[in-house]
């Protein structure tokens, strides 16, 4: 099925479109949750890049997420559009976001790649908090005020038409012998390095190319919601991610996105349940804190299954047989 | 004319510890040469001075006629350089086939524009490694196993498959650390005649540390041994089995084990 993957991106997209003409009479709660669905797979996928493939413990995905939102809110806000057609001109915007992510993630990258571990992680999450504190300071965006954000581009459509492109880039760039070198990275650093792989340089794609992902996430995100705080950015954001990536097994494409959809829907779903009358008291506080259940979620994931939900079952992975064209 | 590989006056110091002291030693164009000596001698710590993983506190390492003393162990590799390792290092969430085709991304002409677009060129490229990769795991009989994970393979196969890896960077030298650990006396033979076999078809240099005097003895042309660092003994087999000083280095080792 992967053999072709510009057909099969074709094809996601195609759906996207059609789908997206029907959207009209969906009722508008859950159309929210189905475009923050297609945000979190972007989110998840792109993380998964650098945390799963690459084997580098990144904490900061929400920090990218925030330079791209509000990069992508800022030129929706005060670049005058002229005359191009709108949907180039957010197009345009969310492109910007995914820059200032990308340059954020060379920035963070490069000067913290000799980190291994958790090193690596306390350095990533704290340029998070870095972020939000900037932003929180920057008067022009609202500062801790919040950003109001005028123009809702953000549809079904170009939702899942960025979230069809993250998976496609990734997973065709990690399935081919040129990828190889993320998970080269991942198992054995000095093994790659003595086999002529540029260690440091996958390292430093990843990061960026995971932060350009991210980035365009947070301009879908800002002209989704049309309101961004610097707090709706820290580093419980950031976990979120993280929990996703952990959940769907480091590594495996297919995994994260179910646990992307999974985690979206969850919360929703905890919600009702704390809002049912009937259920017992210390229940409907349980389900109303996702942070605690996360971490109950998690430890007994760990326990059970530290390869994650799927583990290595890596639908889009195949040993390729390449024929000659 | 210069040697393929010159250690010209190598110091390492870790603290107060000289692993390797004023070491001078050659190997030369498809020549088969052993590295030798007692435990903690600094035979591994040669190897990771050679690729690049140590710097030597002084003395200069010249491959080919270049220097490659500060040079990151990655570049030494795209010199000609290529080694396994004592404590196996194989990537271990890849299958056997996706560890060999790693070692080709030296190689690879194509980049993420070409993996992203997957034009004809691409395909081209993927099929060309494919077959290389499996010609290199035929040759070294691994080829039916090209889809199990490596963790999976018996020690023995681990190790040949650590030197395939290794040659598929098409190296002019190659390091081998402890290559006959852990394999049978019959795996020992014919890892004995692959090494010559590959020295030849490939037309490469070998430099092998191995603790089993028979397969050094039996493989290699001339050996070089060293004792706490110290570079004690060179020359042919013959003359190295002969040696005092080895056989009181040895001795001095082997004796309480035989107690
Ligand atoms: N990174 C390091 N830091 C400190 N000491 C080291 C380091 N690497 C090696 N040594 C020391 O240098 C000496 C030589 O070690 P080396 O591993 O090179 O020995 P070897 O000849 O390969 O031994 P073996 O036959 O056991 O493999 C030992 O005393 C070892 O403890
Ligand atoms: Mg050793």
């Amino acid at each position: 099925m992967f053999e072709r993957p510009k057909t099969l991106f074709a094809v996601a997209v195609a759906l996207s479109f059609a789908v997206s003409k029907f959207s009209g009479g969906v009722n508008p709660y859950y159309y929210d949750i189905i475009l923050s669905i297609g945000i979190n797979i972007i989110l998840a996928v792109s993380l998964n890049l650098v945390n799963g493939h690459t084997g580098q413990f990144s904490l900061g995905h929400a920090g990218f997420m925030a330079a791209g939102a509000y990069t992508a809110a800022a030129f929706t806000t005060f670049v005058p559009p002229h005359h191009i057609a709108t949907t180039l001109f957010f197009l345009l915007a969310l492109f910007a976001g995914g820059l200032a992510a990308a340059l954020a993630g060379l920035a963070v990258g490069v000067p913290s790649l000799r980190l291994k571990g958790d090193y690596l992680a306390i350095v990533t999450l704290g340029f998070g908090q870095i972020i939000v504190v900037i932003l929180q300071n920057i008067d022009a965006v609202g500062a801790s005020r919040g950003f109001s954000v005028a123009s809702g581009y953000t549809n079904f459509f170009w939702t899942y038409f960025f979230a069809a492109l993250t998976v496609y880039v990734i997973v065709h760039l990690v399935d081919s012998t040129y990828g190889r070198g993320f998970l080269a990275v991942r198992d054995d650093e000095i093994a790659a390095d003595a086999m002529g792989i540029n260690t440091t340089k996958y390292k430093v794609v990843a990061f960026t190319l995971g932060a350009f992902f991210a980035g365009i996430a947070g301009g879908l995100y800002a002209h989704f919601k049309q309101f961004i705080s610097p707090d709706g950015f820290d580093f419980f954001k950031s976990v979120d991610i993280v929990v996703m990536v952990i959940l769907g097994g480091m590594g495996n494409t297919a995994g994260v996105i179910f646990a992307a959809v999974l985690l979206t829907i969850l919360p929703e779903w905890l919600r009702t349940v704390s809002g049912c009358t009937f259920l017992p008291h210390w229940l409907r506080d349980v389900a109303q804190n996702r942070m605690i259940l996360y971490s109950l979620l998690l430890i007994v994931l760990m326990l059970t299954r530290p390869q994650g939900l799927f583990g290595d079952a890596r639908l889009f992975r195949r040993t390729p047989k390449f024929k000659k064209p | 004319m210069n040697p393929l590989l010159e250690i010209r006056d190598c110091t390492v110091r870790f603290g107060g510890l000289k692993a390797v002291s004023e070491l001078n030693f050659a190997v030369g164009e498809g020549e088969l040469a052993g590295l030798i000596g007692p435990n903690g001698a600094g035979k591994t710590t040669v190897f990771n001075l050679i690729t690049g993983v140590y710097r030597p506190t002084s003395g200069d390492i010249r491959f080919a006629g270049k220097s490659v003393v500060g040079r990151r162990p990655y570049r030494i590799t795209a010199r000609g350089i290529a080694r396994t390792f004592q404590n196996i290092r194989l990537f271990a969430s890849l299958t056997v086939f996706e560890n060999v085709r790693a070692a080709f991304i030296m190689h690879l002409s194509h980049g993420i524009f070409h993996a992203l677009w997957r034009g004809p060129g691409f395909a081209r490229e993927e099929a060309r490694i494919d077959a290389q990769v499996m010609e290199l795991l035929e040759i070294f009989h691994l080829g039916e196993a090209r889809d199990a994970l490596c963790k999976s393979l018996p020690y023995g196969d681990q190790r040949r498959l650590e030197i395939v890896r290794a040659l598929a960077t098409r190296p002019k030298l190659l390091l081998l650390d402890e290559p006959a650990a852990g394999m049978n006396p019959t795996e020992k033979q014919e890892l004995m005649r692959l090494i010559r076999f590959t020295q030849e078809k490939f037309n490469i240099a070998v430099l092998l540390v191995e603790h089993d005097m028979r397969v050094v003895m039996g493989t290699c042309h001339r050996i070089a041994v060293l004792d706490y660092g110290v570079k004690i003994a060179e020359g042919a087999p013959d003359e190295i089995r002969k040696n005092p000083k080895v056989i009181e280095a040895y001795l001095g080792q082997e004796e309480p084990a035989h107690a």
